[in-house]
């Protein structure tokens, strides 16, 4: 039986094969392939993800005991301003969209490529300078800027530090995020296969239609907000500074009617990608697909009116922090619908618990702790109490990291066999999952304790009641990082020099899995047509699951 | 739509995809200067005697003269998309010419504008402006950054054309590419270019095994498919330059018409 089928599939060079004529790292940097541009997004953002790691780890290590321990709090300023910039604007905004979408949105809906795959290497190309301008703040003129990853004015226009060059980093990594949606949109509405009506198209491929959408109609505004930070400080216009008779307040909604909306280019397609993990491994379909594709949109667009919550003590009106309290708790909707989904997929499923899905199942735990505290910050009493502390932190971090993060390193495992080619030993991916389960929440629970009782964000040094959550956070830490090295280490080892991956290891029912390991330059030798739904288990496929 | 999608990715061609995607692009400028529009409409509000005095005091007819060149220019962009679709370079070529002027003219227009304004000393931060009331000074901080922004739009869409000009001017066209299995039965054969009177005019060594690939280049010469490629950017390049035109509509009454 193996042996017909490997008869059938013709053995065909795989895309790191085909150079397109370039040799050594220019092949990869010249290269339009979309499964190249997001390899090397993937490999770029992973550096940065572990050099914001060690930063924050430095951070935590600051905080161990009372006073200053490692460093000034200038220096913890800027050091928080880092992480915050390298996180957000370098790992997590572009993140799964520019990684795995580029590589699997092809894949999955049945094109050879994007629809702009020259455009599509331009926004890389707009990345790394964005790395560079990020790279020349940190290292020249007046040192890095130590204003929060927010910039927020008027301190944004008057430090010394190199806010303008940081800025105009984010300038230009907003720009390579519009593209990326960009061609995705019109990539969706193109190129899907015969066959494929948007119903049919994998969920993955909906959550980045939604994040397309947000990151097209959002990232403009970022756009002109930082445009005007540097405005301001080169020439001075006026517009934040209230000496001049601007407002600093209208800075915070201009970057949050961005930066909001951006939570959502963060999270949505990490939902995207459980969705698709939980089909695979419960081995039966999606239930409710169209209520899971419906609540993207719904998130992507009452997210886009939701941006006051940030500002509850700015000193905006009454009337709009009502206003804005109520639209919050109705993002909570659609996103409870997805959860409630997403079990009831589960329920009576055939459940076989390999490393993606213990990593992404962890989404559901996490994420939810991260939503339900986000609805204490929601709501305006008790966001007056906590706003600014370490609670607002360790929200943010449940949600992003236990959330995002957690999914990327699901998809990592997921999809990395069928990207490399190779298979990595699953039993230290437990262990790995293990550490950072339990690092994790070591680390962020510390931090809603120390937040409700007072403890504020951004601060180097801490009152000595707040120590001894203090030194646990920290402990923690250490048990995140050894988790999240122990995986890296595994996957590194397992990519490249471990077993040669099957066409699909998982049971995966997309057609990502119907093209070889890695697959080859072009994708598919014959475009296929579509007749099923995205996670149709075929009976016959069960039956011989029961027979083993 | 998408039972296209084999042919698309074939010849690497879809106009409506091209179109697709430049309007997305267009609806990201929209929002960008959207944010300038908002930042107008709220100090307007916050300070409408400054800023109506302020408005008083630009040259309104320069400002209409600009208008009324811009939307000539994009009169002349349309004729000049218009005209390539009819398959009629030189005329396409002439309008786009016409309207690059244009546009260079709004600019020179706009540098003696600016040029007045900062010889009397109203410039960000300047010692003269910042004696001013607080909303004069927002209202001219305004002026400069989204008439700044907008005249940077007008450059790059000039650089737009020059480009067009050379994709549609090129002569140069490849007709044919034989590659790979083809060649296999043209092994040991030659090529031969013949005169009308079936003379030999010229020809090729024998095809070995080393030939990789033939060409058939014909200079002076554009194929409908060249040309139908030239006709979407040039379709493409139209709608920038008319979002442009656009919000420069918006910005003319806002900045220079409220006080009348």
């Amino acid at each position: 039986m193996a042996s017909s089928i490997a008869e059938k599939v013709p053995i065909k060079k795989s895309f790191y094969d085909e150079s397109g004529g370039h040799k050594g790292i220019l092949a990869w940097l010249l290269s339009t392939d979309h499964k190249r541009i997001g390899i090397m997004y993937l490999m770029s953002m992973l550096t940065f993800f572990l050099v914001a790691v060690f930063i924050g780890v430095f951070m935590r290590l600051e905080l161990i005991s009372p006073g200053e321990t490692l460093m000034s709090a200038h220096t913890y300023n800027a050091l928080f301003t880092l992480h915050g910039v390298l996180m957000i604007f370098f790992f997590i905004i572009p993140g799964i969209p520019a990684a795995f979408g580029n590589f699997f949105l092809p894949l999955q809906i049945g094109a050879k490529d994007v629809a702009f795959p020259r455009l599509n290497l331009l926004s890389y190309w707009l990345y790394l300078v964005g790395v560079v301008f990020a790279l020349l703040s940190l290292f020249t003129g007046p040192g890095p800027a130590d204003t929060g990853w927010t910039f927020y004015a008027p301190y944004s226009i008057r430090t010394n530090t190199n806010v303008t060059l940081a800025v105009f980093a984010a300038f230009i990594l907003g720009f390579s995020s519009i593209l990326t949606g960009l061609n995705f949109l019109t990539t969706i509405h193109r190129l899907r296969a015969p066959g494929m009506s948007f119903f049919k198209m994998p969920l993955f491929c909906w959550s980045l239609y939604a994040t397309g959408w947000i990151q097209i109609l959002a990232t403009p505004i970022l756009g002109i907000t930082v445009a005007l930070v540097i405005v301001e400080r080169l020439l001075g216009v006026g517009v934040f500074d209230p000496v001049k008779g601007g407002d600093p307040v209208l800075y915070q909604h201009l970057f949050w009617i961005y930066s909001h909306p951006a939570v959502y280019i963060m999270v949505l397609p990490a939902m995207g990608i459980l969705t698709e993990i939980i089909p695979t491994f419960a081995r039966r379909t999606i239930f409710g697909y169209k209520a899971i594709a419906f609540s993207s949109m719904a998130i992507a667009f009452v997210g886009y009116l939701v941006w006051g919550h940030h500002m509850f003590t700015s000193g905006i009106s009454d009337t709009s922090r009502m206003a804005f309290s109520f639209l919050t708790f109705l993002v909570a909707i659609p996103s409870a619908i997805k959860v409630f989904n997403w079990l009831a997929t589960l329920y009576k499923g055939s459940i076989d618990v390999q490393p993606p899905f213990l990593y992404g199942i962890s989404f559901i735990l996490l994420f939810s702790i991260g939503g339900l505290t986000g609805l204490v910050l929601g709501s305006l009493a008790t966001d007056i109490h906590v706003h600014d502390t370490y609670f607002v932190v360790a929200h943010f971090h449940y949600v992003m990291f236990g959330g995002t993060g957690f999914i990327f390193f699901a998809a990592l495992h997921y999809w990395g066999p069928k990207m490399f080619g190779r298979m990595y030993n699953i039993k230290i991916s437990y262990l790995a999952w293990i550490f950072m389960f339990i690092g994790f929440n070591t680390l962020y629970m510390s931090m809603f304790i120390l937040g409700y009782k007072g403890m504020p964000r951004r601060y180097y040094d801490a009152l000595p009641e707040f120590q001894d959550l203090h030194v646990i956070a920290t402990v923690g830490s250490w048990i995140l990082v050894v988790g999240l090295l122990i995986m890296f280490g595994n996957l590194w080892v397992g990519f490249r020099k471990g077993e040669k991956a099957p066409m699909n290891p998982w049971g995966g029912t997309t057609l990502e899995w119907t093209v070889p390991t890695p697959p080859p330059l072009e994708n598919f030798d014959k475009i296929p047509t579509v007749v099923h739904e995205p996670y149709y288990h075929a009976p016959s496929q069960e039956k011989s699951d029961g027979e083993k | 739509m998408s039972q296209s999608a084999d042919l698309i990715m074939e010849k690497h061609f879809d106009p409506v995809g091209a179109r697709v995607g430049m309007w997305l692009f267009l609806f990201t400028e929209l929002l960008l200067f959207g944010g300038l529009f908002l930042l107008y409409a709220i100090y307007l509000n916050k300070y409408p005697d400054e800023f109506h005095y302020a408005s008083s005091q630009l040259d309104q007819f320069v400002g209409a003269l600009n208008t009324i060149i811009l939307l000539t220019s994009s009169l002349t962009m349309v004729l000049s998309v218009g005209a390539l679709q009819r398959n009629s370079r030189n005329l396409s070529m002439l309008f786009l010419v016409v309207t690059f002027l244009l546009g260079a003219a709004f600019l020179v227009n706009k540098y003696f504008e600016w040029g007045a304004k900062i010889h009397h000393g109203i410039y960000p931060n300047s010692a003269e402006l910042l004696q001013h009331p607080q909303g004069e000074i927002i209202f001219y901080g305004l002026y400069y950054t989204m008439t700044g922004l907008h005249g940077l739009h007008v450059i790059v869409g000039m650089v737009i054309m020059l480009f067009l000009l050379v994709f549609i001017g090129r002569k140069r066209s490849t007709v044919m590419t034989m590659a790979h299995g083809n060649l296999e039965k043209l092994l040991g054969k030659s090529l031969s270019l013949t005169g009308p009177k079936n003379q030999k005019i010229w020809q090729s060594e024998p095809i070995s095994e080393e030939v990789q690939e033939i060409k058939l280049v014909v200079k002076g010469l554009i194929t409908q498919e060249k040309m139908n490629s030239n006709a979407v950017k040039l379709e493409n390049s139209g709608l920038y330059w008319h979002l442009v035109d656009i919000i420069w509509i918006f910005l003319f009454p806002l900045f220079y018409l409220i006080a009348i």
